[in-house]
């Protein structure tokens, strides 16, 4: 073998070493190829589609609310909303920019939908959700300048009912931080439309529906190339429809009556099953303002507003009851047999009464004389209830009226009602006045309603419809349910039948009677009961209350009313004629048969002059036993 | 001997060969055209016309070199060579490009000096190592070949490409190799390049070094060489760390990426996972010729060039992919051969340099796209879109046969 031989015999080792290394490569990316292409082709085509496929929420329409009679308080209306597809921040900061002037938006705005983008990236940017058909146009128009830009209509809510309901309706909006970090909506995403406040809030899971979704296909610039017919598509389905109990035209015929310029609330429930006929606050609001964002102005006006419109009065608010408080010390005293419908007390009044070193006043400076517990509560006459109260004695007075539910919220189906606040013990006042800090005379003003008792409308109302119908106290619901109808409170009067017929005689006086403090504001039509009350407060002149029920021998609607600063004077109470009515509006509208005689002199000529008009009016009996 | 063979044998040396790599030439027009097909608005949609253009040229070119006979080639060598480096410093100075200044402009038409020098240096070295008698033994006695292919190889990588950087070592490697220069010669010529590679963790490095010294130690080659090299390697892994901070931050990141994609993957390890979500997402039969969606919506980069492997894999699925490779790989088989059954000396090296060249980038680019190697922007032979190079391919393939007809 030559040289050359043996360089050529090794040069074949080589080029078979090449070629082995040439089948080995190309075996090994074969290799490679297969593991991506067939072991790995699910996961890579997955991956594919999420790379250019875009889910675009189709958000579902609210479930719309109705009152008893079927009126729409609140619906879902189409309206036009405009997205921004995920995109870079930089891109979707320019086409922020590029809209704000179609679509209004200012600095802060972009900013904070900017914010918005950085907290969920790969979700579509809700810009606005209640545009005109015009700005849409106008964006429409523009489209090679808005390519990442997604144009819907987009459900929005319209309360028909307006201010009147504002409070049991409330409103919704956008879904804030603080509720997204909350476990109980965890499967909401930024954006998301949520009930707020009211029934809205409530019944949020009833009336949202669910979200449907469909899917567009974009590139890598972000922009949409096409619809994606896809079978992941889901439509949105609708929120439930809500009945409820109120009245709609109760509601608007209160809103029409309040007195201008006060503030209060009232309260209506149908005694025999708890549903609230009316729950108005006053001042109110237009829940419509809400609706796809409130504007900053319009906010801080309702913010600032020192009459607190955004304030539920008939459930959120905590009053002093006044003598609406009486008939909780009659019907307990009445109960332990310290008291019978004809008891006198030992003194009689002239005018105020002497405990330890200070007189107690009677509302009526120049007394009432001697009087049984009937005439008391008709003329409300505190000097009596005094002495009842004393008699009963306070621990009786705290456990008795602690165990018919003073101390706690009624479970109305509103968010944001407040408890009723109570002393339950005597202890309960050695930790907020000290051992020694009061005296036994704290019952004078418990008696009368004053001092350490605060309660709602709602827990007021309450009350009464028990006494008014002698069935176990309902629970006051918005909701139309024919379960929620049947429950009932833990507690009970537990007054004899005869007892409590005696008491609702006694309220019935007080509206019917010739002296009674309610008389000049009578209904014309029915029999109602009921008793008015001056709470006595730190904020002005008293608060005007009255709780009445009608007719008084098959009680259909039992109303609290309270008007705020609305007691000036002992000839005024602006509470009793609007109470009055709002239950003559009620039974009439539901054909309750008139129980009165037509009266021949007109009880229009009787009746004090339109409350509305606000003027002084002629009002208590007892003052106008002095008129004469 | 000559006189026996039919004409077209002389004229092409091996026709099977030209048709391969014409038909490859010609799928990737079509390919490129493919990569064309977007929903999003590209100037990639008219390369295929231009790269057809391109194949023409390169057809004239290939007709004219192939007639050009091995002997003046070896003649020209020097002045291509030297040309080739004023091109590579010009380059330097005047280049243009997005990353790298690997571009040069003139009289219109704007190609890449590296791919002069690819072929100016395979021809050097198979005229240095194709003239010996007897393949050099010794490790000092290769200075000549390392110091040229050193020069393209530093200037190329001060463009920085690092990619073709690293094709001239391929190129002095396989011309060593196949000129018969002994394993252990190349091993210890090798061996401070590895060691700048594993140069980053100091206890792998630290087991290269042993080894080095044991294999030095079993081989007994001349004191002076033994030492150098176990100089070189200590300098080696000590220059390492230096050396990586002096790269460009666009090129650690793509050797970052090669390791976890990860890291980036919206930026250096986008390509790579687009890459395989591309390939993956074609499965056994593809999405069908045109209508990779990854392609069309822009999510697969450089679609038409160092990514055009992708679109043959989203589009024609696993068997396309195979039957490409199974094309590829007979084509540089029959190169082989070439080189095999030529006479050892400057042609047959000359056939071998190029099937490693090409061998190289096929590796290089396909295993980029399914992620075993890092993405330096090798084009694939005769599919990667691109004038220069696929002109250079069709030069180095006429001279692939002009070998094979003077055998």
């Amino acid at each position: 073998m030559t040289e050359r031989e043996a360089t050529r015999l090794s040069r074949a080792r080589r080029a078979r070493g090449a070629a082995a290394g040439v089948v080995v490569v190309i075996l090994i990316l074969a290799a490679a190829f297969f593991r991506l292409q067939v072991l790995g082709v699910g996961d890579f085509r997955l991956q594919s589609t999420n790379n250019r496929l875009r889910p675009i929420p189709i958000p579902a329409a609210r479930g719309a609310v109705t009152d008893r009679h079927g009126q729409l308080l609140a619906e879902s209306i189409p309206g036009y909303s405009i997205s921004l597809l995920p995109s870079p921040e930089d891109s979707a900061r320019a086409t922020l920019e590029r809209l704000a002037p179609y679509l209004g938006l200012d600095d802060a705005a972009v900013g904070s939908l900017l914010e918005r983008r950085r907290r969920q990236p790969q979700l579509p940017l809700r810009v606005r959700d209640d545009l005109s058909f015009e700005q849409v146009a106008a964006v429409e128009e523009r489209r090679p300048q808005f390519r990442a830009v997604v144009i819907e209509t987009h459900p929005r809510r319209r309360y028909p009912g307006g201010a009147a309901v504002a409070h049991v309706i409330g409103y919704v909006s956008e879904i804030s931080q603080s509720e997204l970090d909350r476990e109980q909506f965890a499967d909401y995403s930024p954006g998301r439309v949520i009930g707020k406040q009211g029934v809205e809030r409530t019944y949020e899971r009833v009336l949202t529906g669910t979200d449907g979704q469909r899917h567009v296909e974009v590139n890598a610039l972000g922009s949409i190339v096409r619809e994606f017919p896809s079978e992941l598509a889901q439509p949105a389905v609708q929120g439930d429809d809500l009945v409820l109990t109120l009245d709609l035209d109760l509601q608007q015929f209160t809103d029409s009556i309040f007195p201008p310029g006060y503030r209060g609330g009232v309260v209506a429930l149908d005694p025999r099953t708890g549903e609230v006929l009316l729950l108005y606050s006053h001042p109110t609001f237009d829940p419509n303002l809400f609706v796809g964002g409130i504007s900053g102005a319009d906010w801080a006006r309702l913010r600032d507003d020192p009459a607190q419109p955004l304030l539920n009065r008939a459930a959120a608010a905590l009053y002093p009851p006044g003598s609406t408080w009486k008939l909780v010390l009659a019907t307990l005293a009445m109960r332990e047999g310290t008291a019978e419908i004809g008891s006198y007390m030992p003194t009689s009044c002239r005018g105020a009464l002497q405990f330890g070193r200070r007189p107690f006043r009677c509302w009526r400076p120049e007394g009432h004389g001697a009087l049984d517990l009937s005439s008391a509560i008709k003329e409300s006459c505190n000097v009596f209830f005094y002495q009842l109260g004393l008699r009963f004695g306070l621990d009786a007075f705290l456990a008795g009226a602690d165990a018919l539910g003073f101390n706690s919220p009624t479970g109305l189906d509103l968010p944001g009602e407040v408890s009723g606040r109570y002393p339950p013990d005597r202890e309960w006042y050695d930790r907020r006045f000290g051992r020694f800090g009061w005296t036994e005379s704290v019952v004078l003003n418990l008696s009368i309603g004053q001092g350490e008792t605060e309660q709602t409308l709602l827990r007021m109302v309450q009350f009464y419809s028990a006494l008014a119908t002698g069935n176990p106290p309902v629970v006051p619901h918005l909701l139309q349910s024919e379960v929620l109808d049947q429950v009932r409170e833990d507690w009970r009067l537990d007054l004899p039948e005869p007892r409590r017929l005696e008491l609702v005689d006694a309220l019935t006086r007080v509206v019917n009677e010739l002296g009674g403090t309610a008389y000049w504001h009578r209904p014309r039509d029915w029999t109602m009961a009921g008793k008015t009350g001056t709470a006595q407060n730190p904020h002005g002149d008293p608060h005007s209350w009255f709780i009445g029920f009608a007719p008084v021998d098959n009680p259909r609607i039992v109303i609290a009313a309270v008007v705020e600063n609305g007691h000036p004077d002992n000839e005024t109470s602006r509470a009793v004629p609007l109470a009055s009515q709002i239950v003559s509006r009620h039974l009439g509208r539901e054909g309750v048969p008139v129980d009165l005689p037509t009266p021949p002199v007109g009880p229009s000529e009787i009746r004090a002059p339109d409350p509305r008009a606000g003027a002084p009016m002629p009002a208590l009996a007892p003052s106008a036993d002095r008129r004469r | 001997m000559k006189a026996d063979r039919p004409a077209i044998r002389r004229g092409l040396g091996d026709p099977a060969l030209v048709g391969g790599a014409f038909l490859l030439a010609l799928s990737g027009i079509a390919m490129i055209w493919s990569a064309g097909q977007v929903d999003v608005p590209s100037g990639v949609t008219g390369a295929w016309g231009r790269q057809l253009t391109w194949l023409g040229i390169s057809l004239t070119a290939f007709a004219v070199v192939v007639r050009i006979p091995l002997r003046w080639m070896e003649w020209a060598t020097p002045w291509i060579y030297g040309l080739s480096v004023v091109l590579l410093l010009a380059v330097l100075v005047i280049g243009s490009g997005p990353n790298t200044r690997s571009w040069l402009r003139l009289a219109g038409f704007s190609f890449q000096p590296a791919e002069l020098a690819k072929l100016a240096t395979i021809l050097l070295l198979a005229r240095w190592l194709g003239g010996r008698k007897e393949p050099e033994t010794r490790l000092f006695g290769l200075w000549k070949p390392v110091l040229g292919v050193f020069v393209p190889f530093l200037l190329v990588m001060a463009q920085p490409d690092l990619g073709s950087a690293m094709i001239f070592v391929v190129i002095l490697f396989s011309a060593l190799y196949w000129a018969g220069c002994p394993l252990f010669t190349i091993f210890m010529l090798a061996s401070p390049a590895i060691s700048l590679l594993l140069g980053f963790s100091a206890p792998i490095w630290g087991v290269w070094f042993v080894v080095v010294i044991v294999a030095l130690y079993v081989r007994r080659p001349f004191v002076a060489e033994g030492i150098s090299v176990a100089i070189a390697n200590l300098a080696a892994g000590a220059l390492a760390a230096p050396l990586w901070h002096r790269l460009a931050p666009y090129q650690q990141r793509r050797l970052l990426v090669f390791l976890d994609p990860d890291v980036d993957p919206q930026g250096a390890g986008w390509h790579l996972i687009q890459s395989k979500v591309a390939i993956g997402s074609g499965g056994l039969f593809g999405q069908g010729f045109g209508q990779g969606p990854q392609k069309r919506l822009a999510f697969l980069p450089e679609q038409h060039t160092d990514f055009i492997f992708s679109v043959v894999g989203e589009e024609l699925g696993l068997l396309g992919v195979l039957a490409f490779l199974v094309l590829l790989g007979w084509f540089l088989r029959r190169v082989l051969r070439v080189a095999a059954d030529s006479p050892p000396g400057f042609g047959s090296l000359l056939v071998f340099c190029f099937f490693s060249v090409w061998f190289a980038h096929l590796v290089i680019n396909i295993g980029m796209t399914v992620g075993l190697m890092p993405v330096t922007g090798l084009p694939l032979p005769f599919l990667s879109y691109g004038g220069s190079f696929l002109l250079t391919t069709f030069v180095g393939l006429a001279l692939v046969c002009r070998v094979a007809s003077e055998i």
